[in-house]
């Protein structure tokens, strides 16, 4: 059956221009570290060097954040009206050069082009354009007459969608007439320096928005540093409470948007095709690394075999390899680590007793590759039922009735997103009612929109981003 | 005076669960007026007690959480309703507690208190069935599906109540709490709990279900820790812990709180009579937002 084999497909590379070494931006300007470390960030496609980039150190996070409160007392001045029209500059130079950042994005992160070509990067314009207009309009916000910004914020966010996570961390907060010192992800750090790039372009004064690359000891700096006034972070759990330990006692404001093991709920009288692209678009969307990825699907045990066999089909069509590759589905695992940590629990899913799937597929030989893995016979006791894998590996559990459903489905730590597949409209709210989890896709999974409040109960975060909601976290209320 | 009759004294107990324990530790403590005159003796609750008023309060946050908006609205202005009948027994208590006892002035400042702590009942009752058309949001997502945002509530909340604002304080910080359909573990101020305790009499014949709202009585510093640190709370509000004297207590319990990410309401300078607002209410609700398909 190989009469209908792909050819390759690939996007240029051409479109974008990587230099061979970054500086962290400051006030306006690149700048290398004071003790000139720098670290190299690759493609985990390939494992290629792309470029060098500045490890900023505490000299270099003090100076950003002196440089933004510099800047806070203009920026915040400012009429919202022409807060707005930077941000609307901003929204559409990223437009412009959005093949360009989707290719970068596909190189640094490992992600398909499909996706960062067709998500990301329309996401990202729409999410400048969303809090753009809310910039002249936060007395009506419902926050007050003349609602406050904060003034720095510190922000730190992950490497699954490195310029997505900017935009719905930078968009809100200069709304709102804050100033930003950003720090990328370790291995992501290239779309955000390009975004500086953006900044310039829209003539966004200077200090307003700096980016200071490193580790997860320049992201410690940052929420210590006694100059910031907010500080917003997405990324794991276990950081997530070091983060709020820090800041323990002191006048920061703090929202977390954190880990996640989402239960996708499919009932007996559920559109199976329809359940099944959504459970794979739910677990294998940017290969699993998603906070809110729909990781435990819940399946009523009466359709479990028939649903079973329709995904291992569904599965069997993935094509996983080359992110550039427009026909591919599945790319590349954003690093070493990371691959790693999945390889580890999906062991321990074996170990447990649990029983490994994955269709037959030919994996390249360079790079971070993992192929879609399913579970079956997985217990709630089982470690791939409680931690999060943030790779593209599913466990399936199954139940008898809706009450058990629930009862299973909130049986963790987490609450960041759950999903029900039914018809009965009755039987979708009243499952959404217990849920407890900060979004619930019926009948559809991983959906996002700037106008859309997203984020988590329990241990998955506090706070919320998009929408009229996500005003709250950069304003003084 | 051969005719003066000896007045029966209240034996002050914990609200647990909907009832009236003392404290498993066997623990009192002597509560006495701003002059030092004995008044009674309140428990002195043991983290034990803590935790089974936690156990109480999960208990009974499926069916408050679960109820109708309009029934709890309808259960806090009963409350309203039972404290203006016992109205001149916490204006005795509020003046015995924060002033002077029998002085004149100190009755009507009690009584100005009381009021407005009856009247605060009565005004949060009101936003039952309104938090959620201010806090909520039809969102008008780009593509073709029905997006909906509501408040819900966190869940088991721990309360520390105002220190100095013995009863006014009490009301306001609880009634946001629970208005909205979450539980409260409440920690009465410490050296003048004998309004809180005599509240519960008051929630426990308002049609308040059991376990809805528990109230401990003893050193904040002892119960702030275990319940900071509770795994099955999901917030804690530290407005008592407000001030140079608790200062080091509400850091101890913001850091323990990040255990399991509980919510954080910092202590800070409140006026407990002016107008509340609906920070208190959103500090303790959770947004979802449901996404469905639009289609034939």
């Amino acid at each position: 059956m190989n009469a209908f084999e792909y050819a390759p497909a690939p996007e240029s590379r051409a479109v974008v221009d990587i230099a061979p070494s970054y500086g962290l931006f400051i006030d306006g300007e690149f700048v290398d570290a004071a003790d000139g470390k720098a670290f190299k960030t690759l493609s985990p496609a390939s494992e290629e060097v792309l470029s060098e980039v500045a490890q900023a150190g505490a000299e270099d996070v003090d100076r950003a954040v002196k440089a933004a409160r510099r800047a806070f007392e203009k920026w915040s001045a400012l009429p919202g009206a022409e807060r707005a029209k930077y941000l609307f500059r901003i929204a559409r130079i990223i437009q412009e050069r959005s093949r360009e950042l989707a290719v970068l994005e596909s190189l640094d992160n490992g992600k398909p082009i499909r996706e960062s070509r067709d998500f990301d990067l329309p996401t990202v314009a729409a999410h400048f354009f969303y809090y753009a207009g809310w910039a002249d309009k936060l007395d009506h916000a419902g926050y007050g007459a003349d609602p406050r910004p904060l003034g720095v914020a510190g922000q730190v966010i992950p490497w699954n969608f490195p310029l997505l996570m900017l935009a719905w961390k930078v968009a809100p907060a200069l709304a709102c007439g804050n100033t930003v010192v950003l720090k990328p992800a370790e291995t992501t750090p290239l779309s955000a320096l390009f975004f500086a790039d953006v900044c310039r372009q829209a003539g966004l004064p200077q200090g307003v928005v700096n980016i200071v690359t490193g580790d997860g000891s320049t992201g410690a700096e940052l929420v210590a540093h006694p100059g910031i006034d907010k500080v917003a972070f997405t990324g794991s759990t276990e950081v997530g409470k070091a983060i709020a330990r820090t800041v323990a006692g002191t006048r920061k404001k703090l929202t977390l948007e954190l880990g996640g093991k989402a239960a996708n709920i499919v009932f007996e009288d559920a559109p199976i095709d329809q359940a099944v692209e959504g459970i794979v678009t739910g677990i294998f969307f940017n290969q699993g690394h998603v906070c809110c990825a729909g990781s435990r699907l819940l399946v009523q045990e009466s359709i479990q075999d028939e649903l079973l066999e329709a995904l291992k089909r569904r599965m069997s069509t993935l094509r996983v390899g080359d992110p550039l590759d427009k026909n591919t589905d599945i790319g590349a695992i954003n690093s070493a680590e990371q691959l790693a940590r999945i390889t580890a629990l999906a062991e321990a899913g074996e170990a447990e007793g649990a029983e490994r799937w994955a269709p037959s597929c030919e994996l390249p030989d360079t790079g971070y590759w993992f192929a879609p893995t399913l579970f079956t016979g997985v217990t709630q006791a089982h470690r791939v039922a409680r931690e999060e894998i943030f790779g593209p590996v599913l466990s399936v559990l199954t139940f008898r009735t809706p009450a058990e459903a629930v009862e299973k489905a909130n049986n963790t730590p987490y609450g960041l997103s759950a999903g029900i597949w039914t018809e009965k409209g009755s039987r979708i709210l009243w499952m959404a009612d217990r849920l407890r989890a900060g979004v619930v896709w019926a009948n559809t999974f991983n959906k996002f929109d700037p106008a859309s409040p997203f984020g988590g109960y329990k241990e998955s975060g506090f706070g919320r981003e998009g929408g009229r909601h996500g005003l709250e976290a950069y304003l003084d209320v | 005076m051969s005719d003066a009759r000896l007045s029966v004294l209240k034996t002050y107990k914990l609200f647990v669960g909907g009832k009236f324990p003392r404290s498993e530790s066997g623990r009192v403590y002597e509560v006495t007026d701003s002059q030092g005159k004995w008044l009674a003796n309140a428990p002195l609750a043991s983290r034990k007690d803590a935790r089974d008023a936690v156990v109480a309060a999960r208990k009974a946050f499926g069916g408050w959480s679960g109820a109708t908006a309009y029934n709890r609205g309808q259960v806090l202005y009963r409350v309203a309703e039972m404290l203006e009948g016992r109205r001149e027994q916490f204006v005795a208590e509020v003046a015995d507690a924060e002033g002077r006892s029998g002085k004149k002035s100190d009755t009507a400042k009690a009584a100005a208190q009381v009021d407005a702590a009856i009247d605060r009942w009565v005004w949060y009752a009101g936003w039952s069935d309104k938090i959620a058309q201010i806090a909520g949001s039809a969102n008008p997502v780009a593509g073709p599906y029905f997006n909906l945002s509501t408040p819900e509530p966190t869940g088991v909340v721990a309360v520390l109540a105002p220190q100095e604002s013995s009863f006014l304080g009490l009301v306001s910080v609880l009634a946001p709490v629970i208005v909205t359909g979450n539980t409260a573990v409440v920690v009465a101020s410490e050296k003048s709990p004998l309004p809180a305790l005599s509240l519960a009499e008051v929630l426990a014949t308002s049609d308040v279900p059991g376990g809805v709202v528990n109230v401990l009585s003893g050193r904040t510093g002892e119960l702030v820790g275990p319940l900071a640190a509770h795994q099955d709370v999901n917030a804690i509000d530290l407005a008592g812990a407000y001030g140079e004297l608790h200062g080091e207590l509400a850091v101890a319990a913001e850091k323990a709180a990040a255990d399991n990410l509980k919510r954080v309401l910092r202590p800070a300078e409140v006026d407990w009579a002016a107008a509340p607002g609906t920070d208190r209410m959103l500090s303790f609700l959770e947004t979802k937002t449901v996404w469905h398909p639009i289609g034939i």
